[in-house]
């Protein structure tokens, strides 16, 4: 019965896309407990510790009270724009998943352009931001959807570089097979150009999530949390929730890419390694956010176009040479 | 069945999901509007004006930076993607192509360094010494 019904392709798709949905929400809620509890011990406290055995029923106690809050609207904002913002930065970021291999075979749709289709959905997410900045009409929310926009442009063109470089390795936009060139510990990290490349692109996707020290748009102590100021309750769950999806996706995006896939020791299935190096580029992430104090806006642009790109252009142009004259990672 | 109906569904479904979420508040949450709930957030004083005002146009400048030089990078992925797998001819041809190209590219970024399209706001830097009219950067802030 259920093997019939998979056969016909539409019910596989949705199942697929449903089964992704679930494991990305419930890898977000326990992507929201870590990080406060590293940011708990970074700080010598610890963190939630009520709600459930040490805490852990902590992310699901507020998804609740975030669902029974007051929606409240601005009067003086663009009502059409402040609604449709949150759905602008959610949606893209659960559709890159779709591309995102957890092993070998276990890809809920794999197709040629994969790559560049990361990059293309990664950027819709900035005009839901932008939306939710100039909707809102707050004055912070305006000045955070702007340093926002400017700055996920910014560091989007390194990113794209390093990506590149990648593709030039593997000769191929499809995350599977950048992920198979990588198999028997032939990680693209070990090739000079590519850890250079690996570099650039952590971060180059620290800011484009928002994250410290690269956190400007949302600057809780002089923007008040920027372009989402105004939102509350379920709305603000919502780019909540995105900022850890992408975060997550910008990890396990760089294991892909950098740190072989699911590639790791035999013994465990090939999607818990890919997981668990995630999840450990997760914990680097959120150390270096609870560590470091934010940059200016002046050097987070200035580092961007003036560090970044000409590094992310050697970088792209040693890969090519590399791979031309010493065979790169395969024959 | 097409290539991309998959990307369809999830992104359907994604919405659908987020739409669900949001109707869900609005059924179990409290419903009490008040004037000064429904007013702009400005540190719990009245608002004073529009927020809608003029902005820096830095932020442009910004966004046309952006433009060209993604449009340029994004030329790169379809060579790169088949570069190595490809004949001599067509390789050596190529290369020299995008060593043109990318000299374009090059130049454009040596110019926008120089004219400081680069630069945040250069008043603004506590590093310098004295501001455009030779004043000390910080006087009259003390």
């Amino acid at each position: 019965m259920i093997e019939q019904a998979l056969a016909n392709p539409w019910i596989r798709q949705l199942a697929n896309a449903a089964l992704l949905l679930a494991v990305i929400n419930l890898g977000v809620l326990v992507l929201i407990y870590m990080e406060r509890k590293v940011a708990g011990f970074i700080q010598s406290r610890l963190g939630p510790v009520h709600v459930g055995p040490r805490g852990w029923l902590q992310s699901v106690a507020d998804a609740l009270k975030l669902i029974l809050k007051e929606d409240i609207i601005p009067a003086p904002a663009d009502r059409f724009l402040f609604v449709l913002a949150p759905f602008f930065v959610f949606v893209p970021v659960l559709a890159v998943f779709l591309v995102l291999p957890f092993n070998a075979g276990w890809v809920a749709h794999d197709f040629s352009l994969a790559a560049l289709y990361v990059i293309a959905a990664g950027t819709v997410a900035i005009m839901g931001i932008v939306m939710a900045g100039w909707g809102t009409n707050n004055k912070y929310s305006l000045l955070g959807g702007l340093r926002s926009a400017a700055q996920l442009v910014s560091y989007e063109i390194p990113v794209v570089l390093a990506i590149l470089a990648v593709v030039f390795y593997a000769q191929s936009m499809s995350l599977v097979d950048i992920a198979e060139a990588q198999r028997g510990f032939g990680w693209f990290i070990f090739h000079p150009p590519l850890l250079v490349a690996a570099f650039v692109y952590m971060i180059g996707q620290l800011a484009e999530t928002n994250r410290t020290p690269f956190d400007l748009p949302e600057a809780e102590s002089e923007l008040v949390s920027g372009f989402h100021t105004e939102y509350s309750g379920i709305r603000f769950a919502m780019f909540f929730l995105a900022e850890f999806a992408n975060t997550f996706f910008a990890a396990a995006l760089a294991v892909v890419l950098f740190f072989g896939g699911w590639d790791g020791l035999p013994g465990l299935t090939g999607a818990l390694w890919l997981v668990a190096k995630s999840y450990v580029l997760v914990f680097v992430l959120m150390w270096i956010r609870w560590t470091l104090p934010r940059v200016r806006v002046d050097q987070l642009l200035g580092f961007a176009w003036k560090v970044l790109v000409p590094i992310g252009l050697i970088v792209v142009l040693w890969a090519a040479a590399s791979v031309v004259y010493a065979g790169g990672a395969k024959p | 069945m097409g290539g991309y109906t998959g990307l369809l569904i999830l992104a359907i479904l994604a919405a659908v999901i987020a739409v669900a979420m949001v109707s869900l508040s609005w059924l179990l949450g409290p419903k009490s509007p008040t004037r000064y709930k429904a007013s702009p957030y400005e540190c719990g004083v009245t608002p004073v004006g529009d927020a809608r005002e003029r902005f820096p146009i830095k932020f442009y400048l910004v966004a046309m930076l952006f433009i060209l030089f993604d449009i340029e990078v994004v030329f790169l992925w379809s060579w790169m993607t088949v570069f190595r797998e490809a004949e001599t001819s067509f390789k050596i041809f190529s290369f020299f192509e995008v060593v043109i190209y990318m000299t374009t590219w090059i130049v454009g970024y040596l110019y926008a360094v120089k004219v400081n399209a680069m630069d945040w706001d250069e008043s603004t830097l506590l590093s310098q010494d004295e501001d455009s009219e030779g004043r000390p950067a910080l006087e009259g802030v003390a």
